[in-house]
């Protein structure tokens, strides 16, 4: 019983995932996209379309990683370059993507999948690690978007630690002035990080429209773009915590359902409530303790004017 | 360069905000009565509002260019938003408003007042007056007491799982009505019920039906809007049945039928009447011998057993021989213990929703179904 609520567990988790990866490197770089509901969306029908019409579930991974790249560019276009309030902006890339998503969606709501796309959803079990008790089933027999998730976040938490792409990334996050005064390229590490965020994002969406349930409906994502910008804060811009964060939370909004099965009542919005009250909790702890680490990067949410140094 | 971006960004935005809006249709003028819908969600949701709009267009096709049809999509549930859709549709010649949501109730009664040349019909409410208002709505028991029968003649484990939304009277009606149908043909069979506290959100939908499947449940029904379910009964190999609309494109294997809303017949009814002059505001409440509730057609994954069985029941329901709600020579009891239908009586549809008497409307799950 527990091993199967950890099985659907790791699956919840995993739009969530994508999502919080993505709105992660975008912060690094000192931009608070608010659109990751709306990138979600977009990759989500995008992926499904292409995937409906060619059958191939990668070419269907790749549109989703374009349309939430697409997404993500136009945020970075209006933000970094046109300098517009990022606030503003995100949310309304929400809104351009959710009705982008159910104008697109609106010829094939309803339809199922091809058969080609469930090969996303089959279960890999992975040799050797496979056979570690009790965490080996939870952790790999999963589908092989699960796998690449886990390899994204080393990948990312290398990057931002070990590199010196990494390390000039978060100091154009914290100070852009400062940054680009000793020769980094703003505007270049600003653009790449929100596309390529925006692109995980895309990935996060589709993971809904093509693994999660197979069949185009209106506003997949229904919300969890937010639990995404709350996980951010969460895990204190941190990648190995934000994959902590994400199965708890992936967990949490299926608990209720499964006490409910179990006979145990617990009201559904108390479990909704949760991601954002446990956020709130931690921003207090943070800001009392005051890590310099912990905290997001200084120059969040600020627009950068080289003129005005 | 940037001013220039900035103009071709806002653009872009501006027409992608446009395309995707579905406005009224606009047509010629003719002398034909024009009827005006307003839907809650787009009219191609894949639930609901489609279901409606499914009706719209069997009108359409009954009364061709007799009737002229004219729809609003995705209108809040809020009363100025409500009054906009229904003026604006006045205005393009709409004397009848179809309004298809709970929620456009109140608002939908003050025009009523106002506008007492114009004919109102509400979906699912329970206002209505004696010159130009009606509501309706319909006997959803009915078919889900015969997918009831289907899924207590499919399971082999004697457990049935149900995704509902919400713990409101019209859900734990269908909820009793499907744990009455399969209780008929299998005394064993016991119901499990989760609530996703949502219409519609498929992955949370999905969640659920997985874990009524890891509790033993070999058949899900659902009473919400998405095909989560469904997908998680083929993954198990286990079966589902649908709702709102026939949808077994789905998950083929897993799908064995669903009960399911046909509007048109009561939108053809009522504008019939009222192209005759014999309309009179009432409050319909469609059965399965109307047409305007069906069970969609059963699909390959149900036994012929079943089928037959299924046939039978329904041509008595059909009849007016049997009340889905009745007991035979023994109390049916709820789940608490208390009585719900004494030996020997029916519930009419008064008493299920507690119409003349508030106490009397079904709150509380019949014995064999559990859940919060």
């Amino acid at each position: 019983m527990m091993v199967s609520f950890l099985i659907a567990a790791v699956g919840a988790a995993m739009p969530l995932l994508y999502a919080t990866m993505g709105e992660l490197i975008t912060e690094k770089a000192g931009n608070l996209n608010l659109g990751v509901e709306g990138m979600m969306l977009m990759g989500a029908v995008m992926g499904f379309s292409v995937g409906l019409h060619t059958g191939n579930p990668y070419l269907a991974l790749l549109a989703s990683l374009i349309a939430g790249a697409i997404g993500a560019a136009i945020y970075a276009v209006l933000t970094v370059s046109l300098m517009s309030n990022q606030v503003v902006t995100g949310l309304t890339l929400t809104i351009f993507g959710t009705g982008f998503s159910s104008f697109v969606g609106e010829g094939f709501m309803g339809t199922a999948a091809p058969a080609g796309i469930k090969a996303l959803s089959t279960k890999i079990a992975i040799p050797g690690l496979y056979q570690i008790p009790v965490l080996g089933p939870i952790l790999f027999h999963q589908d092989i978007l699960v796998y690449t998730g886990y390899i994204m976040v080393i990948i990312v938490a290398i990057y931002l630690n070990k590199t010196k792409m990494g390390l000039n990334l978060r100091a154009v996050g914290e100070n852009a002035a400062a940054a680009d005064a000793s020769g980094i390229n703003v505007s270049f590490y600003k653009y790449a990080h929100i596309i390529v965020g925006g692109a995980m994002c895309g990935l996060g969406g589709a993971y809904m429209s093509l693994v999660t349930v197979p069949v185009w409906q209106a506003n997949v994502v229904a919300g969890r773009g937010w639990i995404a910008v709350a996980l951010v804060i969460f895990a204190s811009w941190k990648p190995w915590k934000a994959l902590v964060g994400a199965f708890v939370f992936g967990g949490l909004n299926i608990l209720g359902l499964r006490l409910q099965s179990m006979g145990i009542h617990i009201s559904q919005y108390l479990v909704d409530m949760l991601p954002y009250a446990a956020t709130i909790l931690i921003v207090i702890i943070s800001t009392r303790k005051n890590r310099k680490e912990d905290m997001n990067p200084a120059d969040l949410g600020v627009s950068y004017f080289r003129e005005e140094r | 360069m940037k001013r220039i971006l900035a103009v071709l960004m806002v653009l872009v935005l501006v027409m992608g905000a446009f395309a995707g809006c579905g406005g009224a249709t606009e047509e010629e003028e003719t002398d034909a009565l024009t009827v005006g819908f307003i839907y809650v969600g787009p009219a191609s949701d894949g639930g609901f509002s489609e279901a409606q709009d499914n009706g719209r267009q069997a009108l359409e096709d009954h009364f061709k260019e007799k009737v002229k049809t004219l729809k609003v999509e995705s209108v809040a549930e809020e009363s100025q938003a409500v009054k906009n859709a229904a003026i604006n549709l006045m205005d393009q010649g709409a004397t009848v408003i179809v309004a298809t949501s709970f929620g456009f109730m109140n608002p939908i009664e003050e025009l009523a007042k106002e506008y007492t040349d114009i004919k109102f019909l509400h979906f699912s409410g329970n206002k209505m007056n004696d010159t130009n208002f009606g509501n309706y709505f319909g006997a959803m028991e009915q078919p889900r007491y015969l997918s009831g029968i289907i899924a207590g003649m499919t399971t082999k484990s004697n457990k049935l799982g149900y995704v509902a939304a919400f713990p409101y009277t019209e859900l734990i009606i269908g909820i009793n009505a499907f744990t009455l149908g399969a209780q008929s043909v299998n005394p064993d069979v016991e119901v499990k019920v989760i609530y996703t506290q949502n219409w519609h959100d498929p992955a949370q939908e999905k969640a659920a039906a997985e874990a009524l499947l890891d509790q033993g449940c070999d058949v899900i029904a659902q009473h919400c809007d998405t095909a989560g379910p469904q997908i998680a009964a083929e993954t198990a190999n286990a079966f589902a049945i649908g709702y709102n609309m026939d949808s077994s494109s789905a998950a083929p294997g897993a799908y064995l039928t669903a009960p399911v809303w046909n509007h048109g017949a009561y939108y053809i009814e009522q504008i019939q009447k009222i192209m005759d002059g014999t309309w009179a505001p009432e409050s319909y409440y469609g059965t399965m011998a109307d047409g305007y509730v069906q069970l969609a057609p059963m699909t390959e994954n149900v036994s012929a057993e079943a089928k037959a069985k299924v046939e039978e029941v329904q041509a008595k329901i059909e009849s007016g021989e049997f009340n889905v709600f009745s007991a035979g020579d023994k109390d049916v009891l709820y789940n608490d213990g208390s009585v719900m239908i004494p030996a020997g009586t029916s519930l009419d549809r008064d008493a299920i929703w507690g119409i003349s008497n508030p106490d009397s409307a079904m709150v509380t799950l019949v014995k064999g179904a559990t859940g919060q």
